[in-house]
C-alpha cells in the first residue's frame, strides 16, 4: 500500500480524482474553441502571414535584404536558429532526465514542453534554411551520392554533424511526444462521438491499456529516456562545435559544449515557464501547475543561469590567461567595443536577474516569475548574438572592421518564427491534451491530498 | 471468430486491483487481461507477465545504426572519393562519432517503437476490443473469459465481488 511522507509537496491540489483529472485536460479538446483562443490564434497567423510574405522576399530577392556584410557574415539568422535550438531543448530534458531522475513534478508540464521543442526546432530549421538562400538546393546538405553533385557531403565539418545531429533530435522528439500521447489520445477517443472519435481513435492506433501493453510502454519509455538524455546533450555541443572547431577569436574555446549545454536548459525552462503561467490561467489548471512548480522551474533556471555565469567568467579568464593577442583583445572587445551594450544585456539578463530567485517569495510570485523568464530569453538571445556578431566585426584585418545594424528583413524574418511557434502552440494547446493525464494519475496517490487520506482510513 | 463471452470487474482503485489480481488468480481463476488509466508498477509481475524486453530490439536496431553510420562515413570519406586534408589519414575515426552516434540513436528509437507497435498489433486502422470505456478515464477493469475457465459465472462473479470488485458485467466480443 501507498506511504507517504507529510512532508512530501502536493502535486495536485484540492482533492483531485482520477475522474477529475480526465475532464479537467479533455474539457479543453472537446469544447468550441473559446473566444480568447480565437483572437489569439488570429493574431498569430497574422504574424505568421506577414512573417511568411517577408521569407519569401527573403528567397526572391537574396540574403541582401539582410544586415549581413562581409565582414560580419553571420548574426541575426545563426543568432535565432542557436536560440530557438537552445529554446528546443527544455522539453526532451524535461521528460528524459527528469524521468531518469524520477523527479514526479515533470508530469504536469512534460506534455506542452515536449510539443514546444518540436516547434521550437522547426523555428531553428527554418533559419538554416533561410540562411541557405536557395531553399531547393538544401538536400546538397544529405549525403546523397556523385550524380547529384560532384562531390560526397564532408564529414568532417560540424554542419554535416549538425543536419544528422538536428534531425535525429527532431525525429525522436515527435516519436517520444507521440508515444507520451497514445494513452491519453485513447481516452479522449474513449470519451468521443462521430468524427472526432475516428479521428482521435486513428491517432490513438488501437491502444487498450492491458497490463502487457504498459509493461511494455513502461520499458520503452525508460529506454527512450535513456536514449534521449544523451542525444538532447549531444545536439547543443555539436551546435557549439559550429564555432568551437574554427579558428575565430572567441569562438575557439573548448568550454563551449558544457556551455551552450547549459545556456539551452535555461532559456528552454524559461520558455517553458511563460507558456506554462499562460496556459495554466487560460485553461484553469491551477490545481494541476502549482506555485511549487513554478517554484521548481525557477530554481533549475537559478542553477543553470549561475553555470553560463561561471562560463562567461572561465572565458575571459582563459583569453587573458592564454596569452593569445587576438583571443585577450576578442574579449576585451565584447566588453568594451561598440558592441558593449549588447554584452551588457547579456550579462544583466542571464547572470544577474536570476540570482533574485534565490529568495523563495520571489520564487514564488507568480508575476515576477513571468517577467523573469522573458528577461532570461532576452538575455539569451544577446548572448548568441554576441558571441556571434563581436567575434566578428573586428576581425584580423583592421581595414575590414566593422559593425552591425540589423535591417527590416533581418527583423521581419525573426517575427516569422514567433508567428510560426505561436501558431503552432495554439493548435497544440486546442487540439491535443496539454498535460498527461495517464502520468498525472500515476502520481497521484502518492503526491495528492485526498488519496493518502483515504487509504489511512481504510486501515 | 466464435463469441466469446467475458465477464468484466471494474475496480476503482489501484492498490484494490494489485490486490485482487493475486487473489483471483490464488483462486484459480485465468485473467484474460486487466486494462487501467495507467500503468500500476507490479502489476504484470502479479499478472505473471515476463519482463518486457524491448532493449533487446533497441540494442539490435541500435548497433544497426552504429554500423550503417560505420559504413556510410568510412566508405564515402575513405574509399569513394578520399579527400586529403592537409596530409592527413582519410579515415580519422573521431571526427565521425557525432554521425555514428546520431544514427545509432535514431535507429534504435524507432525501430524499437515500431517493434512495439507490430507487437501490439497497432495501427491507425487497428480495431481495439474495449470491455470497459472508463478503463481509460479512471476505472480498473479486469476481463476474465468464460471459455478458458472451468468456474462457472457465477462463482467467478463472487470471486470478483469479494476481491473488491465495484461491478461485475457481462461482454460478449
Amino acid at each position: 500500500m501507498h506511504v507517504v511522507s507529510p512532508i512530501r509537496e502536493k502535486l495536485v491540489l484540492n482533492g483531485k480524482s482520477y475522474h477529475d483529472i480526465t475532464e479537467d485536460i479533455s474539457r479543453h479538446v472537446e469544447a468550441k474553441p473559446t473566444k480568447e483562443w480565437k483572437v489569439a490564434f488570429g493574431i498569430s497567423v497574422l504574424v505568421l502571414l506577414y512573417g511568411t510574405a517577408w521569407v519569401c522576399w527573403t528567397w526572391w530577392e537574396g540574403l541582401g535584404v539582410w544586415g549581413l556584410n562581409k565582414t560580419v557574415g553571420w548574426a541575426w539568422d545563426i543568432t535565432n536558429f542557436v536560440w530557438w535550438v537552445g529554446i528546443g531543448h527544455a522539453g526532451t530534458l524535461i521528460s528524459a532526465v527528469l524521468l531518469l531522475f524520477r523527479q514526479k513534478w515533470r508530469t504536469s508540464i512534460n506534455r506542452a514542453a515536449e510539443a514546444m521543442t518540436i516547434f521550437a526546432v522547426i523555428c531553428a530549421a527554418s533559419f538554416i534554411v533561410m540562411h541557405m538562400g536557395r531553399p531547393w538546393l538544401a538536400y546538397f546538405a544529405l549525403p546523397l551520392p556523385n550524380t547529384f553533385g560532384s562531390l560526397w557531403v564532408n564529414f568532417n565539418s560540424p554542419l554535416v554533424w549538425d543536419v544528422f545531429a538536428i534531425s535525429t533530435y527532431f525525429s525522436v522528439s515527435c516519436l517520444f511526444w507521440y508515444i507520451g500521447m497514445i494513452p491519453d489520445l485513447a481516452t479522449i477517443r474513449d470519451r468521443a462521438t462521430g468524427m472526432r472519435k475516428k479521428v482521435y481513435g486513428a491517432l490513438a492506433i488501437g491502444w487498450t491499456g492491458g497490463a502487457k501493453s504498459w509493461a511494455r510502454y513502461e520499458d520503452i519509455s525508460l529506454i527512450l529516456a535513456g536514449l534521449s538524455t544523451p542525444l538532447v546533450l549531444s545536439v547543443h555541443t555539436i551546435v557549439s562545435f559550429d564555432f568551437a572547431t574554427s579558428v575565430i577569436p572567441g569562438w575557439h574555446t573548448t568550454i563551449f559544449p558544457p556551455y551552450f549545454v547549459a545556456g539551452a536548459i535555461f532559456s528552454g525552462f524559461a520558455m517553458v515557464q511563460n507558456l506554462m503561467l499562460v496556459t495554466r490561467v487560460v485553461y484553469k489548471l491551477e490545481d494541476y501547475v502549482t506555485l511549487d512548480h513554478i517554484s521548481l522551474m525557477n530554481k533549475i533556471i537559478t542553477l543553470t543561469g549561475s553555470v553560463v555565469g561561471i562560463a562567461y567568467i572561465t572565458e575571459f579568464f582563459i583569453a587573458a590567461y592564454s596569452g593569445v593577442e587576438y583571443e585577450k583583445y576578442a574579449f576585451i572587445n565584447r566588453a568594451t567595443g561598440p558592441l558593449w551594450w549588447s554584452y551588457a544585456a547579456m550579462m544583466t539578463c542571464n547572470v544577474l536577474s536570476p540570482q533574485l530567485f534565490w529568495f523563495e517569495s520571489i520564487r514564488r510570485n507568480i508575476v515576477v516569475s513571468f517577467v523573469m523568464a522573458v528577461v532570461v530569453n532576452i538575455g539569451m538571445w544577446f548572448e548568441r548574438f554576441v558571441i556571434i556578431v563581436t567575434s566578428l566585426h573586428r576581425d584580423y584585418l583592421p581595414s575590414s572592421w566593422t559593425y552591425f545594424t540589423p535591417r527590416l528583413g533581418d527583423i521581419s524574418d525573426y517575427i516569422f518564427s514567433f508567428g510560426f511557434f505561436f501558431t503552432a502552440f495554439f493548435l497544440f494547446s486546442k487540439f491535443l491534451p496539454v498535460i498527461n493525464m495517464a502520468e498525472v494519475k500515476s502520481v497521484l496517490k502518492s503526491s495528492s491530498e485526498k488519496y493518502p487520506e483515504k487509504i489511512k482510513k481504510k486501515a | 471468430m466464435a463469441d466469446n463471452k467475458y465477464l468484466v470487474g471494474v475496480f476503482d482503485d489501484e492498490d484494490e486491483v494489485l490486490h485482487a489480481v493475486g487473489e483471483v488468480r490464488h483462486s484459480g481463476v485465468k485473467i484474460h487481461e486487466v486494462y487501467t488509466p495507467f500503468a500500476i508498477h507490479g502489476l504484470d509481475r502479479a499478472l505473471g507477465y515476463d519482463r518486457p524486453r524491448m532493449g533487446i530490439a533497441a540494442f539490435l536496431f541500435g548497433i544497426t545504426g552504429t554500423c550503417c553510420a560505420l559504413l556510410l562515413t568510412f566508405w564515402t570519406m575513405g574509399i569513394d572519393w578520399p579527400i586529403n586534408v592537409g596530409g592527413k589519414n582519410f579515415f580519422p575515426w573521431p571526427t565521425n562519432v557525432p554521425i555514428i552516434f546520431e544514427l545509432t540513436v535514431l535507429l534504435a528509437s524507432f525501430g524499437m517503437s515500431f517493434t512495439f507497435f507490430v507487437m501490439e498489433g497497432m495501427g491507425p486502422t487497428a480495431k481495439p476490443v474495449i470491455f470497459d470505456v472508463r478503463s481509460t478515464d479512471d476505472k480498473f477493469i479486469m476481463a476474465i473469459d468464460l471459455s478458458k475457465n472451468k468456474l462457472s459465472e457465477l462463482e467467478i462473479t463472487d470471486i470478483l465481488k469479494e476481491s473488491g470488485a465495484s461491478e461485475v458485467n457481462v461482454k460478449e466480443v
